[in-house]
């Protein structure tokens, strides 16, 4: 099946197959930083954005984004860059395999949220586990990259 | 050497791989896999105790993209170990590749290797195998004596005793003894004991195993792998797979996460054997519920503690009793087990006798193998709790009954053999998370209204940092042709940052900015050698190692700089990229040096090599300190408030520090609290998907706070200690305490679960 | 993971009922969420995210949901959360993460009947309504209680009076599904006290709910209502939980959900 696409503000044709998952199509298309970690929609390390809001790459089929818009990591370098900055600053990358889909679904929060708490903080990121941290670096990360006290 | 006027040692300097990394760069095992790799499968057993009696390939191999299928008949037979331990291990060499034998649901029956996934999948399906259904051994309580024997093998071999009695599957027995306990146990006031059930943790690190492999230009086997251990993998791969070591090369990318799960060979030899047989690369990714259910886990455990003390709250005799599960394959059983009384007995030195004793079974299930805090996590819940109930009986405060009794700087212990503690700041550890915690005011707990309580427990701890007398580690730093530096070690950085720490620690010797050097690592053929990353160890010995080689090639720069300066040695000292004379009026850069001894006249590379090897373990510390609240009502178990204070001698990098320590509290927390392991009557098990096997996730932990005490480890590398395991092991502890001084109720088989907390009250 | 013969994105109701009628396993799609955790072969998949469905609004005084409509919709929408004290906001918004709510949709949820699920046992302290392709529209509750059959969830009415209602859990970590769950609701006199993931799913507690509905709310009337509660509908034991720990939570649930919602305004 054909699909069209915009992925990372570029118009795209990709051949895919009816039931492949959009996690799989982006990572043979070269967009790597998508990472897989879990089968049963619960860690949020595929998460990329769909029309602009954060969604498991690894549950949605690849069919259903024709003529949607998409986007990775890599298509919000800057952006993207000005946080992890922050995030490294801390040291709170660790393995870094968590990490780019927090990155995504903390700039999503950042266009969403107006001046969140940290309560909300939390509350908007825990669909993103980590292993190696244990989240405090991640919130003092996300604090300053906010500008929140 | 004192840490004032530093550079970079003590500054929390961002990690060298830190951007690329958290941007998503393809720099994982998967993203540098050949694209047209073949993928392999593994057809897993549904028995937990099985013998193959026929396996039929043919309607498998007809199907269009197979390459290759491969039984039991097609491996070769000589049994080894996939334990990351130095040569020779003190483990039992019970694996093949693939057994005629499966002793555990998810035992590798075949190995399939296909053009894509989908069609290794449907080529799964078609491989007939007939099974003799065998009784399995499933309660690590029974094992001992049990009907069935989970490794009768003829050919089953160890490299020297350990202690093995496979009639009785006993993989390994452990015993030590100081003093009479029985004895001194008569002659104490105060005698507690319970007994502690901690469960078969997960690792759960977020990259699961993933290995690829190919032939180079040479004929050589290479494997790209996620491990901890590269050295080990390749003596495990030539001796699995009967190559010399030198046909193999081991090279360890970027990796997400380990925690010890990685300290034990996986996939590599599937993937291996396959391009052995079709010349061709191949890939294989364990999914989660495979990293779940065929890999490894903590050592699930039985642990029988008591301690006595005299009036006065001294602690005079502990004996700890320990039957630990390790599972179908016995590769870290004698070592964790070991490690169960050798990191929890010395933490009290007023004792006038000790013992230890314990065995490590094989049970029909999922190998236990390293985990973070290696034995001492187990003993810690147990030993530290019993403490906790001695302090009550003896009616003391918990902090003032270790501080009584703990072990101190300059000091030695029963089981110490004489050595003395080189340091310890474990008094002023206890002391300042009482004040952090607000113990004074909330020990042991407060009614709160609404059927809440809140209640505050505490524990201690120790590790080791590198394993004495065994761990070394070798280290090399070159001066390159353009002034830069080159520093390769074999240390494996998963995600901790020790390339940062050691790059680190050769700027400091070497006086120059971090940048200027370049670390790599990670691979058999160029890095020196290392254990790997396992037993505390990087930041200790291959620490040790790189400023030994650091301080060698600084020599050598400076005796070079001295002769061209044309001056003698004591008049020259190093200052960022130059050689200048002491009184100041010449210098020459580095990189002119490098120029005139390498490309000029000199004909001479500066290089600083050394091997570094510890003759202790210097222990750090941590204070744990807990604050829950109860739902007197429900049981719900909330944390409020977490505190560690660590001793790990010197800081290296003040921001990674407090993130191992942050993280490893967390794993602490979740084993305490959440991470359930659960298996049905036929020994499959259940709990194999983040959707059965809650780790924490942010909302499950409350705060964290984590402070530092630093001591001076004399040994160690700018007095620094390790703190990779050690912050793994005070929650458990912490927390049941915790939990118990609300509610009145022990719950001794982890993790707490609000109904366990609620059918205690209830039998209150 | 599943398998698909074809994918269609059908024009219409109609004809998405027609292909779905026409072979048995051909299925409808939702977030594909439990669809992908199975290994379903599926003839063909049919895809409803062109009908417009995927909306939340005022209609004759009822809230109108489509079947599209995603749990993170529910969770954020200004209309639940001004109606019933929140009370399905408040049922949603735990599950999993942001991420995960923004793929999962409305329609799935319900019609697959999930024990587990949060949001049915908040929709059914409501006067909710569902509306099926076939079968038409029909309270909530009837929807349970009928044989499973094939249809399309095509939306949910949800009647705009002023009830009080509120939504109370346990699990035994935050991203779990839910030990227990219990809604109660309050409308003029009458009360509805609903407890789900027992592990079986929701179920009005009718004793207890009446009991509630003729006393005086006394703490001895509350007791009783969720002692009732407790000992009408039916629990199960599962790796979660006992049946005897899930009979004592209910009581306690039932009784601080009923003290909630009577200190609502």
């Amino acid at each position: 099946m054909q699909i069209t696409l915009t992925i990372n503000d570029k118009l795209v044709t990709w051949d895919v197959e009816k039931d492949e998952i959009l996690a799989d199509t982006l990572r043979s298309h070269g967009l790597l930083s998508v990472k897989k970690a879990c089968e049963t929609s619960c860690c949020g390390l595929c998460t990329v954005w769909v029309e602009d809001k954060s969604v498991l790459s690894c549950n949605i089929l690849s069919v259903r984004v024709h003529s949607k818009k998409v986007t990775t990591i890599e298509g919000v370098p800057k952006e993207a860059e000005e946080f992890a900055r922050v995030l490294t600053a801390e040291g709170s990358e660790q393995c870094g395999f968590c990490s780019p889909g927090f990155i995504m679904n903390v700039l999503a929060m950042k266009h969403e949220l107006v001046n969140p708490s940290e309560e909300e903080i939390i509350h908007y990121l825990t669909g993103n586990l980590c292993r190696c941290t244990g989240y405090m670096g991640q919130l003092r990360a996300v604090k300053t990259f906010l500008g929140v006290l | 050497m004192k840490k004032v006027g530093m550079k970079s040692v003590g500054q929390s300097i961002r990690k060298v791989d830190g951007m690329a990394i958290a941007t998503g760069k393809p720099v994982y095992t998967q993203d540098l896999a050949m694209r047209h790799a073949l993928v392999v499968k593994i057809l897993r057993s549904p028995h937990a105790f099985a013998k193959i009696i026929s396996i039929d390939v043919s309607r498998a191999e007809k199907l269009e993209g197979v390459e290759c299928i491969l039984t039991y008949k097609d491996v070769p037979k000589g049994r080894f170990t996939l334990a990351g331990q130095s040569y020779p291990e003190p483990s039992p060499y019970d694996r093949l590749i693939l057994d005629e034998i499966v002793r555990y649901v998810g035992d590798e029956v075949a190995i399939i290797a296909a053009v894509d996934e989908k069609t290794a999948l449907q080529a799964m399906k078609k491989i007939k195998v007939a099974y003799e259904v065998l009784e399995p051994v499933l309660d690590f309580e029974q094992a001992i004596g049990h009907a069935t024997i989970v490794h009768p093998e003829e050919d089953l071999h160890v490299n020297f005793d350990i202690g093995l009695q496979k009639a009785q599957n006993i993989a390994s027995s452990w015993k030590e003894e100081v003093g009479d306990v029985e004895e001194e146990f008569k002659q104490c006031s105060v005698v507690v004991e319970d007994v502690y059930y901690p469960q078969a943790q997960a690792h759960a690190m977020m990259e699961t195993y993933r290995a690829f492999t190919y032939l180079d230009h040479t004929g050589r086997l290479v494997v790209v792998t996620s491990t901890q251990i590269p050295f080990h993998v390749r003596r495990q791969l030539a001796r699995a797979l009967q190559l010399p070591a030198s046909k193999v090369r081991v090279l360890k990318p970027r990796i997400g996460g380990g925690f010890g799960g990685k300290q034990t060979g996986c996939v590599e030899a599937f993937a291996g054997i396959i391009t052995l047989k079709t010349g061709k690369p191949a890939l294989i990714i364990y999914d989660r519920q495979e990293t779940f259910s065929c890999t490894t886990s903590r050592h699930a455990m039985r642990l029988k503690a008591r301690v006595g003390a005299d009036q006065e709250g001294i602690i005079r005799a502990i004996d700890l009793e320990v039957l630990s599960d390790t599972g179908a394959y016995g590769e870290h059983a004698a070592t964790v087990l070991s490690c169960v009384g050798h990191y929890t007995l010395p933490l009290y030195n007023k004792t006038r006798a000790v013992r230890f004793t314990g065995n490590a079974v094989y049970t029909n299930k999922m190998p236990a193998g390293a985990f973070r805090g290696y034995g001492a996590t187990q003993g810690t819940f147990a030993l530290e709790s019993t403490v906790n109930k001695l302090a009550e009986k003896l009616g003391m405060d918990p902090t003032e009954i270790r501080l009584k009794n703990i072990s101190k700087e300059g000091e030695t212990f029963l089981t110490g053999q004489g050595v003395l503690l080189g340091s310890s700041s474990l008094d002023r550890c206890i002391e300042k998370g009482k004040e952090m915690i607000g113990w004074k005011d909330k020990f042991p707990c407060r009614e709160i209204g609404n059927n809440k309580v809140r209640a505050v427990g505490m524990a201690i701890t120790m590790q080791g940092s590198g394993i004495a007398n065994i761990g070394t580690a070798s280290a090399e730093i070159r001066l390159n042709d353009d002034g830069n530096f080159t520093l390769l070690t074999g240390a494996t950085d998963m995600g901790t940052g020790c390339d940062t720490i050691l790059s680190q620690m050769a700027a400091e010797i070497l006086e120059i900015p971090m940048e200027t050097i370049v670390l790599i690592a990670g691979d058999t053929d160029t890095s020196p050698y290392d254990p790997g990353s396992y037993a505390s160890s990087t930041t200790y010995v291959a620490g040790a190692a790189v400023i030994k080689a650091a301080k060698e090639l600084k020599d050598k720069i400076l005796e070079q700089g001295a002769k061209f300066l044309g001056v003698s040695l004591k008049d020259v000292e190093m200052d960022g990229l130059v050689v200048r004379t002491v009184s100041g009026d010449e210098e020459m850069s580095l990189a002119k040096i490098a120029e005139l001894t390498i490309l000029g006249t000199g004909n001479l590379q500066l290089v600083g090599y050394a091997t570094q090897g510890c003759e202790v373990s210097p222990p750090p510390y941590v204070a744990g300190f807990a604050e829950v609240e109860v739902d007197q009502e429900t049981g719900k178990v909330e944390l409020i408030d977490y505190v560690a204070v660590v001793d790990c001698g010197t800081v290296i990098n003040p921001n990674l520090a407090r993130i191992q320590a942050e993280g490893g509290i967390v794993q602490g927390i979740g084993m305490a609290l959440y991470e359930q392991v659960n298996y049905n009557d036929l020994g499959k098990m259940a709990t194999n998907s983040f959707m059965q096997y809650k780790i924490p996730c942010r909302k499950d932990v409350g705060k964290v706070r984590i402070a530092f005490e630093e001591s001076y480890e004399p040994t160690g590398p700018f007095g620094a200690k390790s703190i990779g395991e050690v912050v793994a092991n005070t929650p458990s502890p912490a927390i049941a305490h915790a939990v118990y001084n609300a509610v009145g109720v022990r719950v001794n088989h982890l993790p707490i679960t609000p109904e366990k907390v609620f059918l205690g009250r209830q039998k209150l | 993971m599943f398998t698909l013969g074809d994918l269609v994105q059908p024009e219409n109701l109609e004809t998405a009922y027609q292909i779905l009628s026409d072979k048995r396993n051909n299925t409808i799609l939702g977030g594909c969420a439990f669809l992908k955790m199975g290994s379903k072969r599926i003839g063909t998949a049919i895809d409803l995210s062109t009908l417009n469905l995927r909306y939340i609004h005022e209609t004759d005084g009822f809230i109108e949901i489509g079947g599209m409509t995603t749990l993170r919709e529910i969770e954020t929408h200004t209309l639940l959360k001004e109606y019933f004290n929140g009370v399905l906001p408040k049922s949603v918004r735990e599950i999993i993460g942001v991420q995960f709510r923004n793929t999962v949709t409305v329609g799935a949820s319900v019609f697959a009947k999930y024990g587990f699920s949060d949001l049915i046992t908040a929709l059914l302290v409501l006067d909710t309504d569902v509306e099926l392709y076939k079968g038409g529209r029909m309270p909530l509750a009837d929807f349970l209680k009928k044989p499973k059959e094939k249809d399309i969830l095509v939306r949910l009415w949800i009647k705009m009076d002023n009830c009080k209602a509120t939504y109370l859990n346990l699990r035994n970590s935050a991203s779990d599904y839910s030990v227990l769950n219990v809604a109660v609701s309050k409308l003029d006199d009458q009360w509805t006290i609903v407890v789900g993931s027992r592990p079986r799913r929701a179920a009005i507690a009718s004793n207890a709910s009446a009991a509630l509905s003729k006393g005086n709310l006394s703490d001895t009337d509350i007791e009783g209502a969720a002692q009732k509660a407790a000992e009408e509908l039916s629990f199960g034991t599962n790796m979660r939980g006992t049946a005897d720990y899930r009979k004592a939570l209910c009581k306690v649930l039932v009784k601080r959900a009923i003290m909630e919602v009577k200190a609502c305004r």
